[in-house]
């Protein structure tokens, strides 16, 4: 056994990754409580309401309060579920995002572990859970649940592609997969400028695997009232809703590390690790606010248009870019090509968007009602 | 950062710690629940929720074809990305790593023109 430094002392790898891992634990539990706080506190603004006020000054004790009310709620399970996937379900949700933590660079140095293969160790991990998702679905016994598990696997294995193939566009400009290594390099320029395309791809990827609206079908209230964690009450519904925030933590960290240069932008280095603290906070919080933006703007999208957005407009973009990337990279050509490349992508992704918009295709299942009455009016 | 298998049994250790702890968190949270939270044998509240009605018969355990098409094909992408990964860290210096990549990167593009052609990734 090896032995690692931490603050200072030295110390066994065993002791120091527990340490490490409960602090990540305290962590996360404050910063999810906060952002869910967060998230009604904005979404009750942009919808001209106050958000929770009573607990507390501000309401700020909202979470704690729900903590605990959802602590003593009973914990149903129902007759027909299958006992043993209903109970695994909701580790299948929380362990692979949790783990996700062990790679996330919160200031330079400042990771659990920085994994040589940091960036497919944290796209492995998370894509786990849409395992959970099936689970969850599957085992419940009920048709609501059945459909939101499939939507989410359907939904998950499709943006996941897009999102794997950009954040490989970005680590070929570092040439590593440690993330801290990807964010160390951008010192001077952020990713970003190199890859607006690919950030914006990142982000709508991001969105889609978390859930969130506007590709939130799988957990939509009015169509499968509240999907795969429809039979879950209490805590072990909490533990989605933990997931799914810590996820978001998690997606906006590596996110602002990745494409934002995260905390070595501006002046990183110099400036100490409180500095870079802040930084990465800020930057984080930036991408959960816009986040919070769109849940509040956006109206859900279909299945087909969710499904055709991902297959037929993101990937052969994102696979575009990588091959351009590489491209500009072999033949050491300047990377201002890329910039051009990126913008000229954003209006093709825009283009792309306002012709669905403008010219809507046929409700899927149209087909079907083709020659009755109904059909022939609308 | 030195590339021994030292360093690499450290790095997954510390992974397998991060799965205990994660797993003993909602372990910590249904131990508290089962503790705090009233209980009762109440035969109705077994049932499964249908937004006000009785459910029927069992969930139906039918799925449409649809999600095996995207299945196959995100099967296939998610193979490939997997080749790509080693390529990105190594083809800087080599143009012939680049182009052979490029074919590979356009098989695969034909494939996905072949199956929008058929109407494969229209969701019916």
């Amino acid at each position: 056994m090896t032995t690692a430094e931490f603050l200072g002392i030295e110390m066994p790898v065993l002791l120091e990754a527990f340490i490490k891992v409960n602090i990540v634990v305290l962590a996360m539990t404050v910063v999810v409580m906060g952002l869910i706080y967060g998230e009604r506190k904005i979404i009750g603004r942009f919808q001209m309401r106050m958000g929770p006020t009573r607990t507390g000054p501000f309401g700020i004790l909202q979470s704690i309060a729900d903590a605990i009310k959802l602590v003593g709620k009973e914990d149903l399970r129902p007759r027909g579920a299958d006992p043993w996937i209903f109970e695994l379900s909701i580790y299948f949700i929380f362990v692979p995002v949790f783990v996700g933590f062990v790679v996330v660079p919160f200031a330079i140095g400042w990771e659990i572990r920085a994994l040589e293969l940091g960036l497919l160790y944290l796209l492995a991990t998370s894509s786990v859970s849409g395992l959970g998702f099936a689970f969850a679905g599957w085992a419940s016994d009920n048709r609501y649940a059945m459909l939101g598990g499939l939507r989410a696997v359907a939904q998950g294995v499709a943006y996941e592609i897009p999102l794997v193939v950009t954040l490989l566009a970005v680590a070929m400009l570092s040439s590593s997969l440690n993330l801290g290594e990807i964010m160390a390099g951008q010192a001077s320029v952020p990713n970003i400028v190199w890859q607006p395309l690919g950030f914006i791809m990142f982000y709508i990827a991001m969105l889609a695997e978390l859930n969130r609206a506007p590709f939130d079908i799988a957990v939509g209230e009015s169509e499968t009232a509240g999907g795969p964690h429809i039979e879950f009450s209490g805590i072990r519904w909490s533990m989605f809703q933990l997931a799914e925030y810590a996820h978001l933590w998690i997606m906006s960290i590596v996110g602002s590390a990745i494409f934002l240069g995260g905390s070595a932008w501006p002046f990183g280095e110099e400036l100490g690790t409180g500095y870079q603290l802040l930084l990465m906070g800020v930057k984080s919080a930036i991408l959960i606010f816009i986040a919070m933006w769109t849940r509040a703007s956006m109206p859900r999208l279909r299945i087909d248009q969710l499904m055709g957005f991902a297959w037929k407009v993101l990937m052969p973009l994102a696979f575009a870019q990588v091959l351009i990337n590489g491209f500009v990279i072999v033949y050491d050509l300047p990377l201002v090509l890329l910039t051009v490349q990126g913008v000229a992508g954003i209006a093709l992704l825009n283009w792309a968007i306002q012709r669905a918009v403008a010219r809507p295709a046929g409700r899927p299942g149209m087909a079907a009602w083709a020659g009755t009455s109904e059909a022939a009016t609308s | 950062m030195e590339h021994s298998t030292d360093a690499l049994f450290g790095g997954y250790i510390t992974v397998l710690v991060a799965i205990v702890m994660g797993a003993i968190l909602p372990v910590t949270a249904l131990l508290a629940t089962r503790l705090l939270a009233p209980f009762s044998r109440e035969r109705n509240k077994g049932a499964t929720y249908e937004c006000g009605m009785l459910p029927i018969r069992r969930a139906s355990t039918s799925i449409g074809m649809r999600f095996y098409l995207y299945a196959i094909l995100f099967i296939i992408f998610d193979v490939e990305a997997l080749f790509v990964f080693p390529w990105v860290l190594t083809f800087a210096d080599s143009p012939s790593a680049y182009w052979t990549m490029f074919a590979f990167i356009s098989i695969l593009g034909a494939g996905l023109a072949y199956a929008w052609k058929k109407g494969a990734l229209q969701w019916r």
